[in-house]
């Protein structure tokens, strides 16, 4: 028997990309090669730095949905739970008079609250998380309406802008909600790949039956996933918010599938227990070039979506041809 | 009921006392006899193989011995300790450990990521206890070291269990149970899935497990498995023990019929029960 030597395997941090991200990744170089050179404005620094501005709220619902696809879980109230964080927020900042930090809080809470909720609905009651949350996006949908009196809430104090405040590098403007984005998709890569916990988010994906008989308690696990997914659509609330300046009953309606997106052109499984969530920060990369590209050499919007929609599908086709070769 | 009455019996230790023992279990589901005072002996160091037809009720007795069922009366000792387990999981806190057929491995996770799956093993310090971080190369390193000790040739424990073939990935699931249990493993139909090869392949791990000291409870429904690995051959029938058989000495036809009851123990010649 050959010795196995455990030290000459180096410590290996970053998983290598697999067919299912890299073909995303040589189209996201395809389509940038094609948009710099029809449009001038699209190569620089203040582009991309717009780029990530643009999908900094639905990269970071990403990541929670990321997680709770992990656990072969999915959310479709996503969108309608952040919106909802923005108006609670919005709403207590001005029309209540609310100390704007604590209105903040408050949101968090709210977003909490409600990936509690569908957590505890897909425990106890034993829905499949495709209607349990399906069934929140109907709920949300009207509280939102009935909340904010279907009007938008302008006139915010600037503690809740404050996420599309700038800093300069170079010559290019960057928003604090972009580097807050980034910061959050470290922290989640290092919990999901080096701690116990987000080890366990992929046993319990990937082979249900062999972490429970490992003693992971799959239940708890769960509430405790949709419950951080929630505070993380608290802190895309809060971007959101940011971004657009007020509280919008109508946002976040096309997030549900755009997140979904991201993930799976990340290269997660939609089946669990595979992916990785950096990939997903990818998949939202490319899902925001392609948009911001497409628009710069003046491409119709229809098309856009006509873009994204054959990207997801290659993307999944793709993944299905590696596994059945593997 | 002691070893000392059998001269031949493999296990020459009369004074040393039972791994595990089970006196008079009864088990009822309505009118379903599952146990009907049901004994149980396992010897250190010994591989036990349980058969039985189905419905004798085998499944029932180790599901009481794993903690999966709660018997009615009757009692467990471990260790010639009483004990009531009320879960699996309580009986793996005793240091009993089990295997499943259905290859309980998680197929995207790595093997060192399987072997310490819900037992990781965490940075010192408050690395460990508030951020639960993974010592993966201390996780790595004793991985490496307990294949070894299983004479398991395997490249790199950072591989993904999927990149393995159908008898190393039960491997990984019997060296998990290794790793981890203290007095007991019982193995339910660790060959059933698996081909010729990939079979022998673990039944050579299940008798390296046994002489690195763990007792084997074997559960097969596969002859010449059974008579190829084990020290005894519990035959179940009717809800409770038939008789102990010694695989050196009885034929396979002759267990079968005891299994069936095509023929009473009694009818044996002495030599060829075991203890």
């Amino acid at each position: 028997m050959t010795q196995p030597a455990p030290a000459s395997a180096a410590p290996r941090r970053f998983q290598l990309p697999s067919l299912s991200t890299l073909g995303p990744l040589i189209a996201l170089l395809i389509a940038m090669i094609v948009f710099s050179s029809q449009s001038p404005r699209f190569f620089s620094g203040t582009n991309f730095s717009l780029i990530l501005q643009q999908i900094s709220y639905t990269a970071v619902l990403a990541i929670g949905q990321t997680l709770i696809i992990l656990i072969a879980g999915i959310d479709l109230s996503i969108g309608i739970v952040m919106a909802l964080g923005g108006l609670v927020m919005a709403k207590l900042a001005t029309q209540s008079g609310l100390n704007p930090v604590l209105a903040i809080l408050a949101g968090f809470a709210t977003t909490m609250f409600f990936g509690f909720l569908n957590s505890q609905v897909i425990t106890r009651l034993r829905v499949p998380p495709f209607i349990a949350t399906l069934g929140m996006l109907g709920i949300v949908t009207a509280l939102n309406q009935t909340y904010s009196g279907s009007q938008t809430i302008s006139n915010l104090p600037p503690a809740l802008t404050a996420l599309g405040n700038t800093f300069k590098v170079g010559g290019t403007a960057i928003t604090y909600g972009t580097v807050l984005m980034l910061l959050l998709y470290l922290i989640a890569w290092f919990v999901l790949s080096e701690t116990a916990p987000g080890r366990h988010v992929y046993a319990v994906g990937n082979n249900p039956e062999a972490a429970r008989l490992s003693g992971i308690p799959i239940g708890r696990l769960t509430v405790v996933v949709y419950t951080v997914a929630g505070l993380i659509y608290g802190v895309a609330a809060l971007m959101l918010v940011a971004r657009t300046g007020v509280g919008d009953p109508n946002a976040g309606q096309t997030d549900n599938l755009d997140s979904i997106t991201a993930v799976v052109l990340g290269g997660t499984s939609l089946f669990g227990g595979r992916g990785n969530v950096l990939g997903t920060l990818l998949g939202a990369i490319i899902v925001g070039v392609f948009r911001n590209g497409l628009q710069l050499i003046g491409i119709a919007s229809v098309y856009q979506s006509l873009i994204t929609g054959i990207l997801i599908i290659a993307a999944v086709a793709l993944d299905q041809v590696s596994r059945r070769k593997s | 009921m002691t070893a000392t009455q059998n001269p031949l019996a493999p296990v020459p230790a009369p004074a040393v006392p039972l791994v595990m023992e089970a006196r008079n279990l009864i088990k009822k589901y309505g009118s379903v006899v599952a146990m009907n005072g049901a004994d149980f002996e396992l010897r250190p160091g010994e591989i036990l193989a349980v058969i039985g037809d189905n419905g004798a009720g085998k499944s029932s007795l180790i599901k009481a011995l794993s903690g999966a069922t709660i018997p009615d009366s009757g009692e467990i000792f471990l260790d010639g300790q009483q004990v009531h387990f009320r879960s699996p999981i309580d009986a793996r806190k005793n240091g009993i450990e089990t295997v499943y057929q259905d290859l309980a491995v998680a197929p995207a996770m790595t093997i060192a990521e399987n072997l310490f799956l819900g037992r990781e093993i965490l940075r010192p310090g408050p690395l460990g206890k508030l951020l639960r971080l993974l010592d993966k190369k201390k996780m790595h390193e004793e991985a490496t070291r307990h294949m070894q000790g299983l004479q398991f040739a395997i490249k790199s424990m950072r591989q993904p269990v999927e990149t393995l073939s159908g008898g190393q990935r039960q491997g990984v699931a019997v060296a998990r149970s290794a790793a981890f249990a203290r007095h007991v493993v019982i193995m339910d139909e660790p060959t059933a899935a698996l081909g010729v090869r990939e079979g022998n392949m673990v039944l050579d791990l299940i008798r390296q497990v046994r002489d690195n000291g763990l007792p084997v409870i074997l559960i097969s429904h596969n002859m010449p498995h059974v008579f190829e690995v084990a020290d005894r051959i519990h035959v179940h029938r009717m809800g409770k023990r038939a008789a102990i058989l010694n695989p050196k000495r009885v034929s396979m036809a002759d267990t079968v019929s005891v299994m069936t009851g095509a023929i009473r123990p009694e009818e044996l010649s002495a030599d060829m029960l075991a203890g």
